[in-house]
């Protein structure tokens, strides 16, 4: 079988290790500017998962917002910088232990969603990534907050 | 600590200390004095048990208090943000005592002020000081708060005095027993909480099977608007009344809690039993709420 392989981009991120199926749906959260190119391999053979996503996505470099948003929702992903088509930096994602602002409470009862306040919210790291809202103390899957 | 917002914010150390606190008040080899400062009783949705026990709390130690009970008559009514109100009370007084139906507004109020907070129930989420003063009353009648077995009753889904004590108790090794209406069992995240903690328990709806291996039961009320069909409720409510009878099989030491009011789940023959244990419950909480505003005063 020919090896498939998303070709390598000049500058910008390389999401990998992300679970098959799930590239559509962290392209979609991270909002790239409209006419951003970007790369998607999906259900690609791999010697850590089995199977794969990736995502290559040519000059942008995630934010730290971005990157909570893809750690809660996939863990075990790596960052990769490129520059000049070359490695700047790699790294797995790791959970922060707290979010602020990025997510919106749930529960409608909460004060943040009566009030003027800021969100905040604390990571249970497991599977799946459940996050505790710092007010109302209520817990919800990432999924649940991430629309 | 500066404020007490959520049983989860306090450590066992922290406890224990309030425990000991109130039993040191209660017994008068301790006299809070607390002449010249001023509690606010912010009050958002009515209680008259646990704004009489706070304001007894305070008078009992020479302390004075503002008591705003409901919204009528504030300028709530009149459309000022949450923020507002806080702060402008804050100015008057030397703590704020909250109660809100808004789960997390003591929290946010004790990031907006400078003076101490002190939840008093914000929806169905805490109500610390009512967990605390049951953990008094365990002390007081268990003579320790480990490895104690309990039995909570009732409606374990909406009762905000359960969901504190299930977090108050959880440092101690406890085993549980909900025994609740399957729709009014307790929240998926105290269970995984309580599954992260390695914490037993046991759910279900049959009192008399588990009564001989209490050392506490603690009755809450099942409401009737929590169902959506009033037959079932009537089918379902006799299952969850606390009779002289349930108790036939309780151990010495069993204690029968209960957060008042109570309607008629547990029976009035059983007052007139050594198990009852409920209005010295209502009583601790005078001594654990002096604790506690001693203990947050004090610390400013």
């Amino acid at each position: 079988m020919t090896e498939m392989k998303v070709d390598a981009i000049r500058n910008g991120s390389v999401i990998d290790h992300l679970p098959p199926g799930k590239a559509p749906e962290i392209i979609r959260l991270l909002r790239v500017s409209p006419g951003t190119p970007v790369l998607m391999g999906t259900n690609l053979p791999s010697e850590k998962l089995d199977k794969k996503d990736v995502l290559k996505i040519e000059n942008h470099e995630l934010s730290p917002e971005e990157v909570d948003t893809i750690a809660l929702l996939t863990p075990e992903a790596t960052l990769t910088i490129i520059e000049e088509f070359k490695i700047k930096s790699k790294r797995k994602v790791e959970l922060p232990e707290e979010v602020q602002e990025i997510f919106t409470c749930p529960n409608p009862h909460c004060i943040t969603n009566i009030e003027e306040a800021v969100t905040r919210f604390r990571i249970n790291p497991g599977t799946p990534v459940k996050l505790t809202c710092g007010y109302c103390e209520k817990r919800y899957p990432a999924d649940k907050l991430i629309v | 600590m500066r404020d007490l917002i959520s049983m989860n914010d306090l450590s066992s150390e922290d406890i224990l200390g309030l425990v000991e606190m109130a039993g040191k008040i209660e017994a008068g080899a301790v006299t809070p004095d607390m002449s010249g400062k001023l509690a606010a009783l912010l009050f958002f949705e009515p209680s008259t048990r646990t704004c009489f026990s706070f304001d007894t709390a305070m008078k009992r130690m020479r302390g004075e208090t503002l008591i705003m009970s409901g919204t009528g008559n504030t300028s709530a009514k009149k459309g000022e943000s949450l923020f507002d109100t806080l702060k402008t009370i804050s100015m008057y007084s030397d703590m704020i005592i909250m109660r809100s139906p808004i789960e997390g507004a003591a929290r946010y109020a004790s990031e907006k002020v400078n003076i101490p907070v002190v939840n008093a129930g914000d929806g169905a989420n805490q109500h610390p000081t009512q967990a605390l003063l049951d953990l008094y009353s365990i002390m007081k009648t268990q003579k320790k708060l480990e490895n104690l077995t309990i039995g909570l009753v009732g409606d374990l889904r909406y009762g905000r005095t359960v969901h504190s004590l299930v977090q108050a108790l959880s440092p101690f090794r406890p085993t549980f027993h909900f025994l609740s209406p399957s729709h009014l069992s307790l929240p998926q995240y105290l269970l995984e909480e309580l599954d992260e903690r390695e914490i037993p328990y046991y759910q279900g709806n049959d009192i008399a099977a588990v009564v001989r291996e209490l050392d506490i039961m603690y009755v809450t009320r099942i409401q009737k608007e929590r169902f959506s069909d009033e037959e079932e409720y009537n089918r379902l409510k006799g299952s969850y009344v606390i009779t002289k009878k349930t108790l036939d099989a309780a151990r010495k030491n069993l204690r029968v809690m209960h957060p008042l009011p109570r309607v008629d789940e547990i029976a009035t023959e059983v007052d007139d039993s050594p198990y009852a244990y409920y209005f010295q419950q209502a009583k601790n909480g005078v001594y654990m709420r002096q604790a506690i505003i001693k203990t947050l005063l004090e610390a400013i």
